[in-house]
């Protein structure tokens, strides 16, 4: 059996954030997303029970992180890109909730690359919880190093 | 908007598209205030350029929010109970982009009824922009 990468389960401190209606808003406008839920209260409340967030609204985490929720992914990051996104909701979350954001690396996959080489998948996964301690959502991050290119000799 | 019901999803069904046409600068901008995300490749011509990129670039996480609200029109923002994009290509200032997707499978699962998908974003020349996948849990008549 392979080793484990010793990048496997480093962590990053929790990071505390707000959900408020006012980003909920301008975030939506930002994905052009005019769903009454997002902008209306009292349809939300009857709808959702609140405003809820958009299902990507999490990126707005680094407004809140001041750098106590740095991982050291061990990639160059000359040659990073976010490669896939995933969202898995497990209980609602509306405005006015505030949220603890925990990150940890959760996988690290190499790959042959396209054009040689390998390439590196690290998957960041972060748990959210609510002000009662519940579990309400799950980030999973896969940032993709690409291979290193090929030295030219001229 | 009309609540969809697990009675009323047929496996296939298509999910209606959403377009955005000729993306612009300050769309790509508008997002990176709103989420945060300043890396200066998606708004900073020079540093585009001196990174050998034609010019600025979207966010992978703009056209992902373009798919989320093209999903949550169909099944509710609540029903949303997993959404996964894959990043296949770039989207540049003035692209359009179509976003849909299809419901791929019905199901009971945690005591809900569920629907799973596929989803895509493309852009004018039809090249994916994003591939992905979601499962909602529906209300049941």
């Amino acid at each position: 059996m392979a080793e484990q990468d010793p990048r496997i389960g480093r962590s990053g401190r929790p990071v505390t954030m707000r959900v408020e209606f006012g980003k909920i808003r301008e975030f939506a406008a930002a994905i052009k997303d005019e769903n009454p839920i997002y902008f209306d209260e009292d349809y939300a409340k009857k709808e959702a029970g609140g405003v809820p967030p958009p299902p990507t609204f999490m990126m707005t985490q680094g407004f809140w992180d001041d750098g106590r929720g740095h991982i050291d992914l061990g990639l160059d990051l000359r040659r990073v890109l976010h490669g896939e996104q995933e969202f898995e909701y497990v209980k609602p979350v509306v405005a006015g909730d505030t949220l603890t954001a925990q990150g940890r690396i959760s996988s690290v996959e190499k790959r042959p690359g396209k054009r040689g080489g390998e390439m590196t998948l690290v998957t960041l996964e972060t748990e959210y919880k609510n002000q009662r301690g519940e579990v309400c959502l799950y980030s999973r991050s896969t940032i993709i190093e690409t291979a290193k290119p090929v030295e030219k000799k001229d | 908007m009309a609540k969809l019901y697990f009675e009323d999803v047929k496996e296939g069904d298509e999910i209606p598209a959403f377009e955005v046409k000729n993306l612009s600068r300050t769309d790509i901008v508008k997002y990176a205030g709103a989420s945060g995300d300043f890396n200066p490749i998606h708004h900073d011509q020079t540093f585009a350029e001196a990174a050998r990129y034609p010019t600025v670039f979207s966010q992978g996480m703009l056209n992902a929010g373009f798919v989320s609200k093209c999903l949550t029109d169909y099944v509710g923002r609540p029903s949303l109970r997993r959404f996964k994009v894959r990043f296949t290509s770039q989207v540049w200032p003035g692209d359009t982009i179509t976003c849909g997707g299809k419901v791929t499978k019905k199901l009971e699962a945690d005591g809900e009824k569920r629907i799973e998908g596929e989803l895509f974003a493309k852009n004018q020349k039809g090249e994916a922009v994003i591939q992905g996948g979601f499962v909602a849990a529906l209300p049941s008549r």
